[in-house]
């Protein structure tokens, strides 16, 4: 069963067309990885998600719901949790209060918005450092706190972008572990993702998009071997066979 | 525990102040920075702690004060009223301000405060039919003491301290500090933001509504070129928040004292002891005062405090 459905989607920024009729669906329960060189277009369609940025035309559909066009905070509320490429912590509150924050979206008093947060940072393994300022973590936290500011929400699709990003092995093994916990709590996971590493292992299917528009999707070997994917990736002399 | 002793002691200088100094011009002093600690709380949620930086803060004080001359001077109707029906059409006033420069963020959104603070001066002067223009409205005062005004604007201003701190401590603040620190990263968070910033507009113009109200009532006169003074009023409001501490509950009262003690102290030529000419010299030194704030204070008074300790009075470990 989809549990998100993006049909058709096209975004233009004036005359440039970030996103072109791109349609694919995610089925619940799955990790769906996205992937494409930098500038393709992944960031905007997730932002297209979420009605962060409008959406030129197509439909997002969540649990059967045409959700297009939906405030951003809506789209929160109903499930969609998102994580920013470029991190955003709220620099000068603490871990503690950022997690809290969000977790009011589904905690009605202060008291239950902590005490979730608490859980939430333990889960993410950030419990340690919960009264340290947001501005005060290293790119490895802060991308958890991101993380686990979207976990807090309660969502059952999550938009990963980038998490993974600049982090070094150890931190890797460690996110790559968060994202399958993740998927075993039952959240949908549709995860943006450059490292080769992190989106071939863990995600069930891929689908791959280059200029906006989708140039392949399917298993992450079958998207391996996809030509217009090792092209667009690692240029043409790659594709048509040649090697160093 | 120590707190509260400490605000039970303050309590109690506040409320036997004007029994034991009886000099009407120094009782005048703490009535008006009082009516600051009131306009720049209400400055302060706003700006402190939403992040929205108003420079057009005269506009809520400005149609208090006129809702409270005008129902005294053209429907005969106590001015008092006007503390009441003062903050809720400073509130309505506010909602719509709200919607048009909500869209606007950052020192837009300051332009555009700044743009109404000057445009309901504008209207005040020339719609002389319902304000009298520059000829200001004049009451009756209802008290020729100063005592019963000295109580009133300080249960107002400890009304408004702690309303803040209630709402600060409650999920609003933790709503309000998350838009100011990333208005995006809030709203994907499920915060809906222009709900809260309106929130937050709509306490901090109904405060200062009311202070508004309080002035007519405690002047007896008013007009358009003092209430809905981007200088007087608008900017002293954020001068205040500045000095004191952004973002702190007790550094705009912190503030107010200043502020108000160091205008009287110039514009007085240091009480008459300073050559004449230094009583034009508050605007320079207000500028100044800003500048160093900026630089080595960015938390105000308060929010710096312990950096202060550690500086000049040598005590504290530096963390």
């Amino acid at each position: 069963m989809a549990i998100l459905e993006v049909k058709n989607l096209t975004k233009n920024f004036g005359g440039l067309r970030a996103v072109d009729n791109v349609t694919f669906r995610v089925g619940q329960g799955e990790i769906f990885g996205l992937i494409g060189p930098n500038g393709s277009g992944k960031t905007t369609i997730f932002n297209c998600i979420n009605n962060y940025y409008p959406i030129t035309s197509g439909n997002v559909i969540f649990k059967g719901k045409d959700i297009t066009g939906w405030k951003t905070h809506k789209v929160c509320h109903l499930g969609i949790g998102r994580t920013f490429q470029v991190v955003k912590p709220l620099a000068r509150m603490t871990v503690l209060d950022n997690v809290t924050a969000s977790a009011f979206c589904r905690s009605g008093t202060i008291r239950e918005a902590q005490s979730e947060a608490m859980k939430v940072l333990d889960f993410c393994s950030l419990l340690d450092q919960k009264d340290k300022l947001a501005k005060s973590l290293p790119v490895g936290g802060r991308k958890r706190l991101e993380i686990a500011r979207a976990l807090a929400t309660k969502p059952e699709l999550i938009l990963l972008d980038e998490t993974a990003a600049g982090l070094n092995p150890s931190e890797l093994t460690g996110a790559i572990d968060l994202i399958k916990k993740i998927r075993d709590k039952g959240i949908t996971v549709l995860i943006v993702e450059h490292i080769m590493k992190v989106i071939m292992t863990i995600s069930d299917r891929i689908h791959a998009i280059n200029f906006g528009q989708t140039i392949a999707e399917g298993t992450p070997s079958e998207v391996a071997n996809n030509p217009g994917v090792i092209k667009a990736y690692l240029g043409e002399a790659y594709a048509q066979g040649e090697r160093y | 525990m120590k707190k509260n002793i400490q605000y039970i002691f303050a309590g109690i200088l506040f409320l036997g102040f004007p029994l034991v100094v009886r000099s009407d011009y120094y009782q005048h002093l703490m009535i008006l920075a009082l009516l600051w600690v009131i306009i720049g709380s209400a400055w302060n949620l706003l700006a402190g702690y939403t992040g929205q930086v108003s420079f057009g803060h005269a506009m809520f004080f400005g149609i208090g004060a006129y809702t409270a001359g005008i129902l005294a001077a053209k429907f005969q109707v106590s001015a008092w009223w006007g503390m009441l029906f003062g903050g809720f059409l400073a509130m309505l006033i506010g909602l719509f301000v709200g919607w048009v420069c909500f869209r606007l963020r950052g020192p837009y959104f300051a332009l555009a405060t700044l743009a109404g603070g000057e445009i309901f001066r504008l209207v005040a002067t020339n719609w002389e039919s319902l304000t009298e223009g520059m000829v200001g409205i004049l009451i009756i005062q209802s008290f020729r003491s100063k005592l019963p005004y000295y109580y009133i604007v300080l249960a107002l201003a400890f009304l408004c301290v702690y309303v803040i701190h209630l709402v600060m401590k409650s999920k609003w603040g933790y709503y309000f500090v998350s838009i100011r620190e990333d208005q995006d990263a809030a709203e994907s968070l499920g915060i809906n933001t222009t709900l809260y910033k309106n929130i937050s507009l709509l306490v901090s113009s109904f405060f200062t509504g009311m202070a508004g109200a309080f002035y007519m009532n405690y002047m007896a006169f008013i007009d358009p070129h003092v209430v809905f003074s981007l200088h007087y009023i608008s900017i002293m409001a954020i001068l205040v928040g500045i000095v004191g501490g952004v973002a702190t509950i007790t550094g705009p009262a912190v503030g107010a004292f200043i502020m108000v003690g160091l205008q009287e102290t110039f514009r007085s030529a240091f009480f008459g002891l300073a050559p004449q000419w230094t009583s034009q010299a508050h605007a320079l030194v207000f500028g100044l005062l800003v500048i160093f704030v900026i630089l080595f204070l960015p938390n105000g008074l308060v929010g710096d405090w312990l950096k202060i300790k550690r500086n000049i009075f040598r005590m504290g470990v530096s963390r």
